[in-house]
């Protein structure tokens, strides 16, 4: 791959929200969300984001766009037109010109529209903003978005309040495809919906990638979701990437221990299975007060004394195959058995 | 796998009417659902029509004197030959407590006339007018409640004080909530510094004892202006004390609104911090800020009266609910002139009326809770 494919290097990421205490608001802590990360995407590529709550995965997405003003680190982003720029040192005028190339597509779709406006002001929104249309104009750009992702544009006059949750993220995806960005933060974009629609809406996402080339950062918990929909897929631990490797290689053949605890962790719809996944023991640590050394030392069945000194870099093992694990080399680690136990179930998708 | 997305499953039923029902007509609906609200609401027309029309309806002008009907009780009405009649006073000393007694003189009639010429006001401030509701001929006087001290009849001086009472707390609440949304939301969307100097302002200014505060400002005023003025920098005084709690009522919402996804979504395409503001968060937070405003009316109305009952407020000859009850101040005339508290009465009614609408408001502005 060249680097002039590549849309997206996100470089030593940090994003540190002070604890303040007292009468004086003193600092007297630092939580540690985003811990310098590193990871890339390519233009019309999906990397998936997992990791458990709280490990600083949406914190990273919301930091990309500096909806989180960023601590340190570099976020160059390939802009269309611009070029190569560093997110976190371009200025207001240069933030305007970039930013409508990276949109966001949030979890909760109960929050995420605002109830005092109608669908079409929603969607228009972008548009407006930017000035890319007005009038007219502007409600057939809408109408066209709103066909786009399966809503009726009839209903642009209508309020939030009367659509149902799946029929919402296809709202807030009208708004985030409205100004035709090339890059998506999806900020858990299923989470929130039932399985069935989860299935409606991965299939959306994919067919308007499959049309208009966008590359989706995809940010989720659901191990299942995350490997239908990513190319790549890179493992958070407390605000640490601790494995980036393309999809299939990174779920036959983890090369970090918390990889193969969270694959193994993955229900198993086998009536005859008997054997037990191996149990991860122990607790997320806080991001308040990580461990020593590597950040998954104390739950790692493989730690050594290193392991609690040296925090491990994240290294390419070859092949794009990132971890960040002092023996990755050298363990042999068991990833998902065959993949069609595992495939999402999809009936809505059958349906369609 | 691909899609047509125009063929997926449209769950969302035809278009029809609910949907589109914006959200401030959903709040009509919920609010006329509360049957005290609405009766709040009614009351309040009724007295804010009466505030308006108050000169038409007042038969004197509020100050006009006329010492031969000094502490003159409310008038008797009667009919006699179809018309409605009022009768003569016959005063008559009492030469213990050397007090005017007075008693209706049934014999003699005088009928009330509706629609006659009397003093020259402005209706609604600019159009002139001599016409009045009701009068009688010159040479009697009507008191339908009675009169004070110096003759002055209390139902005229009752309407004209509705003028003052009725709107300073409105206007008081009006910039108070003015001050207090921009306060709030420069403070609850920048934070920061900012949000905290406000914050320390707010909390230094409300730590002011109420009353005292109020003495010193009033005191403050220059005396000897004319009574509009006054009006205005007592409206101002009502106002500084005002803006401090719905400041922080509108900081916390607009925290929030600002933490919201939309919100995100908003600046992710590039909105400005007016953008911001005018389209996800004064809109979101206006419903709030009625609320806290409807509820606060209330407390300034009864602000203005305690002050010019305490003679900080309001200064006669002009006129307000709060100079009256000044009348009302002694065992004496409540006891033997119990109409001088009348003005408690309809500030009562006022103020209720504004709680029940502001009631009725509240649990109208969430239509979907």
């Amino acid at each position: 791959m060249t680097t002039d494919d590549m849309l997206l290097e996100v470089r030593g990421l940090k994003k540190h929200f002070p604890i303040r205490t007292g009468l004086m608001r003193r600092v007297t802590g630092m939580v540690k969300a985003v811990d310098g990360i590193n990871f890339h995407i390519h233009k019309g590529e999906t990397l998936g984001l997992v990791g458990e709550s709280g490990c600083g995965k949406s914190t990273a997405g919301r930091a990309i766009l500096r909806l989180h003003e960023p601590t340190a680190g570099e976020i160059i982003f390939n802009d269309p037109v611009l070029g190569k720029i560093d997110v976190t040192q371009a200025d207001r005028e240069t933030m305007m010109k970039i930013r409508p190339n990276m949109q966001i597509i949030f979890q909760d779709p109960f929050t995420s529209l605002n109830p005092r406006l109608t669908v079409g002001q929603i969607v228009g929104e972008p548009l407006e903003i930017q000035h890319r249309a007005s009038g007219s104009e502007l409600s057939d750009r809408v109408a066209e978005l709103l066909n786009e992702v399966g809503i009726r544009p009839e209903n642009m006059t209508r309020y939030p309040h009367a659509f149902s949750g799946g029929q919402r993220q296809r709202i807030g995806i009208a708004r985030a495809l409205a100004l035709n960005p090339s890059l998506i933060i999806c900020d858990e974009p299923v989470s929130a919906l039932d399985v069935s629609i989860q299935a409606q809406v991965l299939n959306l996402l994919d067919e308007l990638q499959a049309k208009y080339g966008m590359a989706y950062l995809f940010i989720g918990h659901d191990l299942s979701v995350i490997e239908h929909i990513s190319d790549r897929v890179a493992v958070m631990y407390v605000g640490y990437i601790v494995e980036m490797a393309k999809t299939d290689k990174l779920y036959f053949s983890p090369k970090h221990p918390y990889t193969e605890a969270l694959l193994n962790a993955i229900p198993k719809a086998d009536p005859r299975l008997r054997t037990r996944p191996e149990r991860l023991l122990g607790d997320v640590p806080s991001p308040a007060n990580p461990p020593s050394g590597c950040y998954f030392h104390p739950r790692c069945r493989y730690a050594k004394e290193i392991c609690s000194v040296e925090r491990p870099p994240l290294t390419d093992i070859g092949d794009e195959h990132y971890v960040a694990c002092h023996f990755a080399r050298e363990l042999s680690l068991t990833g998902v058995q065959a993949l069609s136990d595992i495939k999402l179930e999809m009936p809505a998708a059958k349906n369609v | 796998m691909a899609v047509d997305a125009t063929k997926l499953p449209n769950t969302a039923p035809a278009v029809e009417d609910v949907g589109t029902i914006p959200q401030w007509k959903l709040m009509v609906r919920r609010f006329r659902k509360s049957k005290l609200s609405v009766a709040g609401l009614i009351m309040l027309i009724v007295l804010y029509t009466l505030m308006f029309l108050s000169d038409f309806i007042a038969p004197y002008q509020h100050n006009r004197i006329d010492s031969n009907y000094a502490w003159a009780p409310p008038s008797q009405l009667g009919f006699a030959n179809g018309k409605v009649v009022t009768y003569a006073l016959k005063q008559t000393l009492d030469e213990v407590r050397f007090e005017w007694i007075y008693a209706p003189d049934l014999e003699n009639p005088i009928p009330v006339e509706f629609f006659v010429q009397g003093y020259e006001y402005r209706l609604l401030g600019f159009i002139p007018s001599k016409l009045h509701l009701f009068g009688v001929p010159d040479g009697s006087q009507i008191n339908l409640i009675g009169a004070d001290k110096d003759g002055k009849d209390v139902f005229s001086r009752l309407l004209k004080g509705s003028q003052i009472s009725l709107t300073l707390g409105f206007v008081g609440v009006l910039i108070s909530v003015i001050i207090g949304s921009i306060v709030g939301t420069a403070s609850g969307y920048f934070g920061g510094a900012i949000d905290n100097i406000i914050q320390r302002l707010i909390e230094l200014l409300r730590s002011f004892p109420d009353i005292p505060l109020f003495l010193g400002l009033a005191a403050a005023l220059p005396m000897g202006v004319p009574v509009e003025v006054r009006f205005f920098l007592i409206t101002i005084i009502i106002a500084m004390i005002g803006w401090t709690g719905l400041a922080r009522e509108v900081r916390a919402k607009v925290m929030a609104f600002r933490a919201s996804d939309y919100t995100s979504a908003a600046i992710a395409a590039g909105a400005s911090h007016w953008h911001v503001i005018t389209r996800h968060l004064i809109p979101n937070a206006m419903s709030h800020i009625i609320v806290v405003g409807t509820l606060a009316i209330p407390g300034a109305i009864g602000s203005e009266t305690a002050l010019s009952f305490l003679g900080l407020g309001i200064l006669p000859p002009a006129v307000s609910w709060g100079v009256m009850l000044r009348d009302a101040q002694t065992i004496e005339a409540i006891t033997n002139y119990p109409w001088m508290l009348l003005p408690v009465g309809v500030l009562i009614i006022a103020v209720l009326s504004f709680y029940l609408l502001g009631d009725g408001v509240r649990d109208a502005v969430d239509p979907y809770a």
